[in-house]
C-alpha cells in the first residue's frame, strides 16, 4: 500500500511537469498581457497533431520535430495575438479577450475535427512505453524527457526574462504597461512576442501531451479547464507558481486514483476552490493589483 | 409611444402560435424563449455587474436535475410535474449561495474562471453520482399525455411567461437603486464600496435572482426535451452561447439579451439539426463571435441606437449655440443665477 | 481643542519601502487642514489607510473616540468619512444624477432632490442626464466632490482637489469648501497648490518619506526650514531672504 503511494507520488511528480510545460505559457501570457488565454488548451492539441503528422509522414524524432513545430506555434501566436487580441482595449478588456480567445478555440477545434474526426490519436516512439525501475519504482522514460523538457523550457523562459534586453522590456510591461511605453518600450511588440512564446511553449507541450495521453480535438476543453486551475492555483503570472501547482495538483489528483478514479477529477477542482477560499491568489500570486 | 410598441408586441407573441401554427416553428420558438429567459436572467448578474459568469448552466442543468429526481423519487406523474418547477428555481438559488460565497471574493478574472472550474465540478459531480443522477444515462421525465402540436403550443405559452418574466425583472432590476449599485459595480467596484455600496450583499443578491430563474428555465427544458444528461444539461456551449447572445444584443441592456436570443438561437438550432455530425456550428459561433467582438463590441442595441441618433440629429450642430442655451452655472463662472448655499 | 480625525503613529510599508512611519496627524473638528508634502511622501498612502483602501501596519485611526483602523470602505464611508480620489474616479457609463443616487443613502424622492441640490451646489446640475464618461476633467472633479458629500459625511478628505483644473474653476472649489467648512464640516485637504492650500487651510501638516516633519498654521509651515528641506532636498542657509518660494 505504501508503495503504491510513493509510486502514485511519483506519477504525480512527473505528469506534473508535462502539465507545466503546458502552463507555463498560459501564465506567462497572463502575467505580460492580462489575458486568460482560453485557446491554450486546443492549441496543445493543435502542437499534438502537429507532431503527429510529423513522426508518421516524416517519421521524424518527436523531440527533433519539436524544431519544426515549436518556431510553427510561434507564429500562429503571434497572428493570433496581431489579428484578435492587439485590438482589444478599455473597460472590458478582461472579458472580451477571454471570450475572444474562446472563440479562436472553437475555431481551432471545429476545424481540427473536420480534418480529423472523432477518433483518438497518439503519438509514437520507441521509447513512449518503456520506463526504467529505480529504487523499485517505475518511472516512464517518456515522462522523464518531459520533466526534463519542462525544466529546460522553464530555465529558458527565466533566462529570456532575466538575462536578455527583450526580457527586461517584457517585465517592465508587466509591472506597468504606461510606464513601459513611456520608457521607450514597443508594447505592441513586447505583446505578441510573448504571445507568440507563449503559444511556441505548447508546440512542446502538446508534443508530451500526445505521447503520455490519446487524445482528439476534443481534449482541448478538459486540458484548459485543468490548466486554468493550475495558473490560478499557482498564481496567477508566476510561472515557478506554475510548475509548482502543476506538480501539486496532479499528485493530489494521482494519489486519489488510488481509492477512486471517477473522483480525482472532481478533488482537482475542488483543490482550486479550497485554496482560493483561503488564499485568494493562489500559491505564488501577488496581490491582485488589477482591479479588473 | 413605446407602450404601444409593447402592447403591439405581446400581442404578437401570444397570437404566433395561432398563425404559424406547425410544431416545426413552435418547436424553434420554444427554444429561442428558453434563452431569452436564460440570458435575460444572466444578464441580471453578468452583464450588470461586469462578472461574467461562465458557470450559468451549473444553475440551470441543476434546475434541470432537480425536477427530474423530484419527479421520480415523489412518484409524480403527468400535468403535476409543472408544481415542480419552484423546486427548481428554489435549488438554483440556493446553489447560488455558496457558489457566490466562493466565487464573488476575487477579482474578474479569476471569477470566470472559478465559474468555470465549478461548472466542471458539476458536470463531473451528474456523471458519477450514479444513483442520484442517472449518471451517463441521466433522467427521463415523467410522460406527459398531450398531442405533438399541443405540447408545443403550451411549451410556448410556458416559455413565453418564462421569458416575460425574466425581462420584467430585468427592467425592474434596472430601474432600481439596487440596480444602479450593480452598475455602478461594474463601473468601479472600490469606488462604489468607498461610497456605501455593500457590494458583497448586491452582487450576491444578483446572482440568486438570476440562478433562481435560470433554474426554474431548466426545469422547464428538461419538460419539455424529457430527458437531461450530464453534457446536455451541463453543457459548456451553452455557457458561451449565452454570453455571445448577451454582447450580440448589448451587455447590460434589457433588449439586447432578448435581441440576441432570438437571432442566434433559432440560427444555432439550424445548424445543429442541419449537420448532425459536423462541428459547423461550433466553428461559425467561433466566427461570428470574433466578428461581434471586433466591430461591434458593444452589440446591437447600443450600437443600433447609437446610429439611430446620430442619423436623427445630423444637420444639427450637438451643442446648441450659446444664444439658445439656458443660463446653466457651467463651472469657471461666478454663475449669478445660482443660489448661494448656507 | 478636539481632534475629531487622528492618526497616530501610522505605519505602512510595501515590501521594503516604507511608505508611512510613525505618522500622527490630527484634524480639529470644524477645520480645515492641509496635507502637504514632496511627491512619494506617502499623502495618499495616508488617505488609503484612513478610508480602508490599505491596511495600516502599525497605529491607529481615530474618529473622534472611535477606533476605525483597518475598517473596510464601505464602513468608514458609514461613519461619516467621505474621500475624494487624485485620479478622479467617477461611475462613467451612469449619468451624473444617478452616480449621485449611488451614494445617498435615503428613499427615492428625496435622494433625487437631494442629490440634485448638491449638483447645484458645485454647479453642474444642468448636466445631470449626461453620461458622466463625457464630462470634462474639472466638471469631474465637481461630480466627485458633489456625491462626497451627498451623504453628508461629518470628514471630507479631499485628494487634490485643485489639480490639474483652471485658475477660476480653482476659486470656485475653495469657496465651495469654505462654504461647507462654515456650515461644520471638518476637511483634511491634500494638495500641491500652495497658494491654494495657504489660503485656504487653519492648519497644515507637512509629510516627507512617510513621517511628519512640521504641523502648524500656514504663516509658519511655509518658513519652516524643514519644510524648505523637504521640497528642496537641500541645506538652506538661515538668512535665506525667499524662504516661501515654491515652483
Amino acid at each position: 500500500m505504501a508503495h503504491q503511494i510513493y509510486q502514485a507520488i511519483v506519477d504525480g511528480i512527473l505528469v506534473g511537469g508535462v502539465y507545466a510545460l503546458m502552463a507555463v505559457g498560459l501564465t506567462l501570457i497572463f502575467g505580460v498581457l492580462d489575458i486568460i488565454n482560453i485557446a491554450q488548451g486546443v492549441l496543445v492539441v493543435l502542437g499534438a497533431y502537429l507532431s503527429y503528422e510529423l513522426s508518421t509522414r516524416l517519421h521524424m524524432d518527436l523531440f527533433l520535430g519539436l524544431l519544426i513545430t515549436v518556431p510553427a506555434m510561434f507564429v500562429i501566436g503571434v497572428v493570433i495575438q496581431w489579428a484578435f487580441i492587439r485590438r482589444l482595449r478599455g473597460r472590458e478588456r478582461t472579458s472580451m479577450t477571454l471570450l475572444v480567445t474562446y472563440a479562436v478555440a472553437l475555431i481551432i477545434e471545429g476545424i481540427l475535427y473536420e480534418i480529423y474526426g472523432p477518433n483518438v490519436k497518439q503519438l509514437n516512439a520507441s521509447y513512449v512505453q518503456s520506463s526504467v525501475h529505480i529504487f523499485g519504482f517505475y518511472l516512464s522514460y517518456i515522462y522523464l524527457y518531459g520533466f526534463a523538457l519542462a525544466i529546460a523550457v522553464i530555465v529558458a523562459i527565466y533566462a529570456l526574462l532575466y538575462r536578455t534586453r527583450f526580457g527586461r522590456s517584457v517585465r517592465a510591461t508587466m509591472q506597468d504597461e504606461t510606464a513601459a511605453r513611456l520608457i521607450g518600450v514597443d508594447v505592441n511588440r513586447v505583446a505578441a512576442i510573448t504571445f507568440g512564446v507563449g503559444v511556441a511553449v505548447t508546440a512542446a507541450g502538446g508534443m508530451m501531451f500526445g505521447a503520455t495521453n490519446s487524445f482528439n480535438p476534443n481534449s482541448g476543453y478538459d486540458l484548459i479547464s485543468r490548466l486554468l486551475a493550475i495558473i490560478i492555483l499557482g498564481g496567477l503570472g508566476s510561472i515557478g507558481g506554475a510548475l509548482a501547482a502543476s506538480v501539486f495538483m496532479l499528485t493530489v489528483e494521482s494519489l486519489v486514483t488510488i481509492w477512486s478514479p471517477e473522483w480525482a477529477i472532481v478533488v482537482f477542482y475542488a483543490a482550486l476552490v479550497v485554496v482560493l477560499v483561503i488564499r485568494p491568489t493562489g500559491f505564488f500570486g501577488r496581490q491582485p493589483v488589477r482591479a479588473q | 409611444m413605446q407602450a404601444a410598441a409593447l402592447i403591439v408586441l405581446a400581442a404578437a407573441a401570444v397570437g404566433f402560435p395561432l398563425v404559424f401554427g406547425s410544431p416545426v416553428v413552435t418547436n424553434y420558438a420554444v427554444y429561442a424563449l428558453i434563452f431569452v429567459a436564460v440570458v435575460s436572467a444572466w444578464n441580471v448578474f453578468s452583464g450588470f455587474s461586469g462578472y461574467i459568469s461562465l458557470g450559468h448552466a451549473v444553475f440551470f442543468g441543476s434546475g434541470a436535475y432537480a425536477v427530474g429526481i423530484a419527479a421520480k423519487d415523489w412518484h409524480i406523474t403527468g400535468t403535476g410535474v409543472f408544481a415542480l418547477l419552484p423546486l427548481a428555481a428554489a435549488v438554483g438559488a440556493v446553489i447560488a449561495v455558496p457558489f457566490g460565497l466562493i466565487a464573488l471574493r476575487v477579482r474578474r478574472h479569476t471569477f470566470i474562471v472559478i465559474t468555470i472550474a465549478i461548472f466542471f465540478i458539476f458536470q463531473l459531480m451528474a456523471y458519477n453520482l450514479n444513483s442520484f443522477t442517472g449518471g451517463t444515462i441521466g433522467m427521463s421525465a415523467p410522460f406527459l399525455p398531450w398531442s405533438p402540436t399541443t405540447f408545443n403550443d403550451r411549451f410556448y405559452y410556458i416559455t413565453l411567461a418564462c421569458a416575460a418574466a425574466a425581462v420584467v425583472m430585468a427592467a425592474l432590476i434596472r430601474r432600481s437603486r439596487f440596480g444602479l449599485q450593480l452598475r455602478a459595480i461594474r463601473d468601479d467596484e472600490d469606488r462604489a464600496r468607498g461610497l456605501g455600496v455593500r457590494t458583497m450583499r448586491v452582487k450576491m443578491t444578483a446572482l440568486v435572482l438570476s440562478a433562481a430563474v435560470a433554474g426554474l428555465v431548466g426545469g422547464v427544458w428538461f419538460l419539455y426535451l424529457t430527458q437531461v444528461l450530464p453534457n446536455t444539461g451541463f453543457d459548456p456551449l451553452f455557457d458561451l452561447a449565452l454570453v455571445l447572445m448577451a454582447f450580440l444584443g448589448g451587455l447590460g441592456t434589457i433588449s439586447g439579451p432578448v435581441i440576441g436570443a432570438l437571432i442566434i438561437e433559432p440560427g444555432q438550432l439550424y445548424l445543429t439539426i442541419k449537420y448532425t455530425n459536423g462541428y459547423l456550428s461550433e466553428i461559425l459561433l467561433g466566427v461570428l463571435f470574433l466578428l461581434i467582438v471586433l466591430f461591434m463590441p458593444r452589440g446591437l442595441v447600443p450600437t443600433a441606437s447609437e446610429w439611430i441618433k446620430r442619423a436623427r440629429t445630423r444637420g444639427r450642430p450637438v451643442v446648441p449655440p450659446a444664444s439658445q442655451r439656458p443660463a446653466v452655472p457651467q463651472p469657471g463662472n461666478d454663475a449669478p443665477t445660482r443660489e448661494a448655499r448656507t | 481643542m478636539t481632534a475629531l480625525l487622528r492618526t497616530e503613529g501610522v505605519g505602512k510599508a510595501y515590501g521594503g519601502v516604507h511608505a508611512l512611519d510613525s505618522c500622527t496627524v490630527e484634524v480639529e473638528e470644524g477645520s480645515v487642514a492641509g496635507l502637504i508634502g514632496p511627491n512619494g511622501s506617502g499623502k495618499t498612502t495616508l488617505f488609503n489607510v484612513i478610508t480602508g483602501y490599505a491596511k495600516a501596519d502599525a497605529g491607529h485611526v481615530y474618529l473622534g473616540d472611535r477606533k476605525i483602523t483597518n475598517a473596510a470602505p464601505d464602513r468608514v464611508f458609514g461613519f461619516g468619512i467621505g474621500r475624494t480620489f487624485q485620479l478622479t474616479r467617477i461611475f462613467a457609463s451612469l449619468t451624473v444624477l444617478e452616480n449621485m443616487l449611488v451614494a445617498s443613502p435615503n428613499g427615492r424622492a428625496a435622494a433625487r432632490r437631494r442629490a440634485m441640490e448638491q449638483l447645484e451646489f458645485v454647479g453642474i446640475a444642468g448636466h445631470h442626464a449626461e453620461l458622466a464618461g463625457t464630462l470634462s476633467y474639472g466638471q469631474r472633479k465637481l461630480l466627485e466632490l458633489a456625491y462626497v458629500l451627498v451623504a453628508d459625511p461629518a470628514v471630507v478628505l479631499l485628494d487634490e482637489p485643485a489639480g490639474g483644473v483652471n485658475l477660476s474653476l480653482v476659486n470656485t472649489i475653495a469657496d465651495r469648501i469654505r462654504e461647507l467648512n462654515a456650515a461644520g464640516k471638518t476637511f483634511l485637504i491634500v494638495e500641491h497648490n500652495m497658494e491654494f492650500v495657504m489660503g485656504l487651510c487653519d492648519r497644515v501638516t507637512v509629510l516627507d518619506s512617510g513621517t511628519v516633519v512640521a504641523a502648524g498654521p500656514p504663516a509658519i509651515i511655509r518658513t519652516d526650514r524643514r519644510v524648505l528641506n523637504a521640497y528642496l532636498g537641500e541645506d538652506l542657509p538661515d538668512d535665506d531672504p525667499h524662504p516661501g518660494e515654491q515652483s
